[in-house]
């Protein structure tokens, strides 16, 4: 009777250990939206989200995000341009013509860039790219979308490849075979076969990048040059995470209560970039 | 014609790989050579002072430590008991793809937002410390270490727990002696990543844990605002000043050294665990 009463104290302990998780979405979907509607509410959400200017500490401040949207959208976008395709196309490479060798060591530089703190990122294209920008383009300051772009770009790849590479190495090599047996190239089959066998996988690659993309904050905040511009590639702009990060350390009221609802709204697009991360992936198991 | 479109595509695909590898060993080679020669002993082993002007990185050093050491001491418990309890225990299938989903939520958020419920949350209840910090990261990194752990507690073969079972143990000292010491690897690999990721955290970290460079041990440290590395390379990166890039830049080198230290770590213990299995 004691050893039954002790098995359900001990099933009852890991049983609280395992809803922790849902506690935690809970706990920061609660506190995000009781924080986040109050400043929605007085500014009034039309003017909120489409207003297109900030100035928050104006004598009449004004608290349009629309700059912000435009530019996480934008930079996101413009660093799916330039990243997907070299993710894509060194996943292949790794997944299917890369020689034993060759692979491993791609493999470990890829987790490598994977692990580099954000703020490393951001220093050296601070150091590096930014001036380069200036010099290369003649304008009077580097900082901006562009190099952004840039950075957002090479931080995506590691989850582009890692997810694209599992999903090519998982398609059933009987499919290639058959491809090859039909009198289709090596490259054909890979190109014709297996990537449309492992599109999903793949989506789901680009849909994690549009994640990081989207959630990045410190490295873009030491390039992006910080002002709350509409954005242009050459423009000194400001993302949804970075306009949280440079005022959160002197605001206060009204001012502190909009950037809880920045933070909602990022939020609310992280939200459903999940749901179509797992709506892509469920396709692929249903069917 | 279909050798040209062979050609061309395997001349894509070398180039993406080309500049990926190009990339990785200009950027380890650059922050290595900007900031090793600034790593002088000095930097290393004095807090930065506003006396004599002079920066030091060894509170940031130590704030890192305390913080890492806290925050995979409270997520290990967290994250090898969910995974116990999704592996071992659950057989409703809605709470487990509860929790399931949960996880996947929790690891997609990104980490200013949790740097921002964190301040809400733990920074109101116990001021801007390393502890309100460690939580914070607590929080992010428990799917990483749940994940590897569940993956681990499935290749504990079944017929183990039976063979356990069968010899009349309860189901706690089935899970004590026989499926938690067959999820070592999974806690390891879980635990190497996760000290990755509160290494170079700085997002979440910047209103939860704070800025100060103030020297502490490890019990006051904890109650104390203090900036980590990443934190520090952040703040000495914008800020002008003698000494400040080349603090930064410093600090660039070693949480690069860090990370190819912590990636090298992975790789082996992966390679180790499947060595020893395979036996």
């Amino acid at each position: 009777m004691k050893g039954r009463v002790f098995e359900r104290a001990v099933h009852g302990a890991f049983l609280a250990l395992g809803l922790v998780t849902v506690g935690c979405v809970l706990l920061i979907t609660v506190y995000l939206i009781v924080s986040g509607l109050p400043a929605i509410r007085q500014i009034g959400l039309g003017a909120f989200l489409f207003g297109d200017t900030w100035a928050s500490t104006a004598t009449e401040p004004k608290f349009g995000i629309l700059p912000f949207l435009l530019t996480s959208v934008s930079g996101m976008a413009g660093a799916m341009v330039i990243g997907v395709p070299i993710g894509f196309f060194a996943a292949v490479y790794l997944a299917k013509a890369a020689p034993r060798g060759v692979k491993t060591v791609v493999e470990h530089i890829v987790s490598l860039l994977a692990g580099i703190p954000s703020v490393v990122y951001g220093l050296v294209a601070m150091m590096v790219l930014v001036p380069w920008v200036r010099t290369a383009f003649h304008v009077p300051d580097g900082a901006g979308l562009l190099v952004a772009i840039l950075v957002l770009a090479v931080m995506i790849l590691p989850s582009i490849i890692k997810v694209s590479v599992t999903a090519l190495e998982a398609v059933p090599k009987e499919y290639e075979e058959a491809s090859m047996a039909l009198g289709a190239t090596r490259v054909e089959t890979w190109f014709r076969v297996s990537v449309p066998a492992a599109k999903s996988g793949i989506a789901a690659a680009v849909v994690l990048g549009v994640g990081r993309a989207i959630g990045e904050a410190t490295a873009v905040m030491m390039v992006a040059g910080n002002a709350p511009n509409m954005p242009g590639l050459f423009q000194s702009v400001r993302f949804l995470t970075t306009a949280i990060v440079s005022e959160m350390a002197y605001s206060g009221g009204l001012q502190r209560q909009a950037l809880f609802s920045i933070a909602l709204v990022l939020y609310l697009f992280i939200l459903l970039i999940n749901a179509t991360l797992n709506f892509v992936l469920k396709r692929d198991r249903g069917a | 014609m279909r050798k040209a479109k062979d050609l061309l595509r395997m001349g894509l695909m070398g180039m993406a790989t080309a500049i990926i590898c190009a990339l990785s060993v200009c950027l380890v080679g650059y922050v290595l050579l900007k900031g090793l020669p600034h790593l002088s002993w000095r930097l290393l082993t004095t807090a930065p002072s506003y006396l004599t002007d002079t920066v030091g990185i060894l509170p940031d050093i130590l704030n890192t430590l305390y913080i890492v050491v806290a925050a995979v001491a409270l997520v290990l418990p967290l994250g090898i008991g969910a995974a116990v309890y999704l592996n071992e225990y659950a057989t409703n299938k809605r709470l487990v793809g509860a929790i399931e989903y949960a996880a996947e939520t929790l690891s997609g958020i990104p980490s200013i937002i949790y740097g921002m419920v964190g301040m809400l949350v733990f920074s109101n209840l116990l001021g801007s410390c390393l502890l309100a910090g460690a939580l914070t990261l607590v929080v992010m990194n428990l799917p990483t270490v749940m994940r590897t752990t569940q993956e681990s507690l499935k290749t504990v073969p079944q017929s183990y727990r039976e063979g356990a079972f069968g010899l009349g143990a309860g189901k706690w000292r089935v899970i004590r002696t026989v499926v938690l010491p067959g999820c070592v690897d999974g806690v390891v690999t879980g635990c190497i990543l996760s000290v990755g990721r509160m290494v170079g955290e700085s997002a979440a970290l910047l209103y939860t844990a704070g800025f100060a460079h103030t020297l502490n041990n490890f019990f006051t440290g904890l109650g104390s605002s203090g900036a980590t590395l990443s934190v520090a390379l952040y703040v000495y990166a914008k800020e002008p000043g003698p000494g400040r890039q080349e603090a930064a830049f410093a600090i660039a080198a070693i949480l690069m050294a860090l990370t190819l230290i912590i990636n090298l770590a992975a790789a082996l213990v992966s390679r180790w665990f499947k060595r020893r299995r395979a036996l």
